[in-house]
């Protein structure tokens, strides 16, 4: 099964390696990895799209809390808004190409973000199914680079993920 | 002052009064400080042998062990031992230099990425990037390495950093949000688990490394109940060895009433271990009569992890048990022991006599000269399993040995890790052939600090724990594991460094050898040579289960002179 989880980390050098590092070291299948700041000075939050069954998604979010600068794990089971983004640069040889590439353009609501003489590169944001149908839509164009962003993700509603408050004293 | 001061001043302020290691580059600016502190170094020779020795004095002590060493070739020494330190939860803090951080990145002399290395065998590691933060970081240390589940955590502290001038302050506070272990346990659940307990016609009580500090609850708890214990190889002490309710260690060697027990057991009560491939074989057919497991552990992270568990608690040990007490009643087991005591009684740890000598009757004879009243420390083999099976310690933190990763060389500087966290104790190093040359170089420590330890070699000439594996499931291709024809002449090495030798060839000469360990007044290399073709037993194979278990060597061939 296929899940979708936020961790929010302390910004500290190699955070990220901790964490790369123990997927590797435990063989835990790691999908893709987004990663950015937040607006709270000092953290930053990960999203990682992580394959394997129940017992291993226990073993995954037990294994992050773990992580001394990982702050909270969320898998996002309940209703949540998923994205990514990704470029295509696609090629395009002729006038009759180029419409056949705006129709599915279109048909996505993507975006030309760069013309030139024998490709446009396109935009798209959405979940990850519809990023890829959106490339296989392209792929008998010819598909020069793709370069997708990874999934996104927070739940809907007023849930928000936040540092857990402090349970005990140590 | 100094960055190099303030670590110290840092050290000082967290209690620390030895600290292990070895100077280098580095570090000299450290070691510089340190020549002027009330800390306590001892400088061993490998920095190997300067982290199980810290490793072993935090065992042995229940405080935090400290090593030192230099960057790059004497960071990267640490490494075994801290991946010990982490597999055996054990707390030590490392402090490394590095090469001045204008130079980090570029190859410099000595440098390695040692926080990189590391990263997966510590508990946590800092690079320390600013003078001023020594103090903080050094305070975060000791705290993560010994609450929660304890483990190793390394500080790299670049040699600029350790020249810079400090103008920060001591009164620092943790800044860990991330880090919250839970230490009480659920009150629900562990009334869950008492009544679990109530139930059961078959419960069995497993603890582990994790209740050595919970002995006292422990025991409590067990004579209330009348459950019958069964402790692994690091749980060994944590419930005394010479009690009616202990029914042996668990697992590939364990006592065969202890395996059935876990075999039979209809609730376990499972404490402070972490249900390691040795102690439960094929996980699938692990306690299959088993209808609730109930795990009590502080790492959230090990319960589930490998075996299904039906009442999680996670928890400080000693806490749990303060609560599992108040609730606990005299359980009706009486059915129950006449079994257990019927495997007991029918099963005794034993092995068959013969005309060498043997590791089983050498380790027996210091048990009964000593009345178990030491501290053992082993190497790795089948030395270390007959000393397990053979010298039942009746105290918590006296038996010292590599457990998670089975690191052969361990034996002798934990035994000066040990001395030194206790120096009151006899300390008695059960060690391989082959385990104790892999460390030897720190018999120069055991001389330089005058370190009463009695290392007692038993030499069969093998490695001898492979040569078993290769004797039951290689078709007896001893490939690569024959030491006796250039093994030293152990007696003379130690008289090399100024330490008495001993050498005992014949079992008649065995009680004379024991006393002369024991009489000795100072340090002793005692080679033993010991039949060399001994296996160890009982014993599960690797991925089998207690229905596996063989009991006795399969078939016996003829005997040739060792
Ligand atoms: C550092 C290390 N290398 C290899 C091993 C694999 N190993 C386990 S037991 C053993 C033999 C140990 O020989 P010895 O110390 O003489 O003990 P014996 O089994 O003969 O009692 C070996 C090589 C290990 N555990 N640790
Ligand atoms: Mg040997």
């Amino acid at each position: 099964m296929r899940h979708v989880i936020s961790v929010l980390v302390q910004d500290h050098p190699r955070v990220l390696n901790r964490i790369t590092g123990l997927f590797a070291r435990r063989g835990f299948n790691l999908e893709s990895l987004a990663v950015g700041t937040t607006h709270q000075p000092g953290l930053s939050r990960i999203c990682l799209v992580v394959s394997g069954d129940d017992r291993t998604l226990e073993q995954v979010e037990k294994q992050l809390n773990r992580l001394i600068e990982v702050l909270k794990v969320t898998d996002h089971t309940e209703p949540h808004v998923e994205r990514e983004l990704c470029l295509v640069k696609v090629h395009v040889a002729g006038l009759e190409e180029r419409l056949a590439v705006k129709d599915i353009q279109e048909a996505f609501r993507a975006r030309v973000v760069d013309v030139a003489q024998k490709s446009l590169i396109l935009e798209l944001t959405g979940d990850t199914q519809k990023v890829n149908s959106f490339i296989e839509a392209l792929r008998p164009y010819g598909i020069l680079e793709v370069m997708r962003t990874g999934a996104v993700a927070m739940s809907r509603g007023d849930r928000v993920l936040k540092v857990r408050e402090k349970k005990e004293a140590v | 002052m100094k960055g190099a001061e303030a670590l110290l001043r840092a050290l000082e302020r967290e209690g620390v009064e030895v600290i292990f290691g070895h100077p280098g580059g580095a570090i000299m600016p450290t070691y510089d400080a340190l020549y002027d502190s009330p800390i306590r170094h001892i400088l061993v020779r490998h920095e190997q042998g300067g982290v199980h020795a810290a490793t072993a004095y935090a065992r042995a002590s229940g405080r935090v062990g400290v090593v030192m060493a230099t960057s790059g070739p004497g960071a990267l020494n640490l490494v075994t031992g801290l991946a010990d330190a982490m597999m055996d939860s054990t707390p030590v803090v490392a402090i490394t230099g590095n090469v001045p951080r204008a130079l980090i990145g570029t190859d410099a002399f000595q440098e390695a990425d040692v926080t990189g290395v590391t990263m997966p065998i510590t508990k946590h590691n800092y690079l320390v990037q600013d003078v001023n933060e020594i103090p903080r970081v050094v305070k975060e240390a000791f705290h993560i390495a010994a609450t929660g589940r304890p483990g190793p955590v390394l500080i790299d502290i670049p040699k600029d950093v350790q020249l810079a001038e400090f103008t920060g302050s001591f009164d620092v506070r943790l800044d860990l949000p991330g880090y919250k272990p839970t230490l009480k346990g659920h009150p629900k659940q562990i009334e869950r688990a008492l009544d679990a307990l109530e139930k059961a016609e078959r419960p069995v009580l497993m603890v582990g490394g994790g209740a050595q500090h919970a002995h006292a609850e422990l025991l409590a708890f067990a004579e209330k109940t009348g459950l019958p214990v069964i402790t692994t190889l690091m749980g060994l002490g944590a419930f005394p060895g010479n009690h009616p309710l202990w029914l042996g260690m668990p697992g590939m060697h364990g006592t065969v009433a202890a395996n059935r027990a876990i075999h039979h057991a209809d609730v376990i009560l499972a404490i402070g271990l972490r249900f390691d491939d040795r102690v439960t074989g094929k996980v699938s057919r692990f306690a299959p009569h088993a209808h609730t497991i109930i795990h009590v552990d502080i790492d959230p992270a090990e319960i589930g992890k490998l075996v299904r568990t039906h009442i999680p608690i996670v928890g400080d040990s000693r806490l749990v048990l303060k609560e599992l007490l108040k609730g606990a009643k005299a359980l009706r087991l009486a059915a129950w022991w006449r079994e257990l005591e019927e495997w007991r009684t029918r099963y005794p740890l034993r092995y068959k006599p013969r005309p060498h000598l043997q590791s089983q009757e050498v380790i027996r004879a210091f048990h009964e000269a000593t009345g178990g009243h030491a501290i053992v420390t082993t190497g790795v083999g089948q030395h270390q399993m007959f000393a397990a099976q053979f010298f039942p310690v009746t105290r918590p933190r006296s038996f010292l040995t590599s457990g998670g990763l089975g690191t052969m060389g361990v034996g002798l500087p934990f035994a000066i890790g040990a001395k030194i966290a206790r120096p009151e104790e006899l300390v008695i190093d059960f060690d391989g052939d082959g385990s104790f040359q892999m460390t030897l170089q720190e018999l120069a420590t055991v001389v330089k600090y005058k370190l009463d330890v009695k290392i007692v070699i038993l030499n069969n000439g093998y490695l001898g724990m492979v040569r078993q594996w290769q004797d039951l499931f290689h078709a007896k291709r001893y490939s690569e594991v024959y030491l006796a024809d250039s093994n030293p002449d152990f007696a003379r090495l130690a008289e090399a460094y100024g330490i008495k030798g001993v050498r005992v060839e014949r079992k008649e000469d065995l009680m004379k050898g024991v006393e002369a360990v024991l009489n000795a007044d100072g340090p002793v290399v005692a080679e033993f040579k010991v039949y060399h073709e001994e296996g160890v037993f009982p014993m599960i194979p690797a991925g089998g289960a207690a229905e596996d278990m063989i009991l006795e060597p399969p078939e016996e061939k003829e005997e040739v002179g060792a």
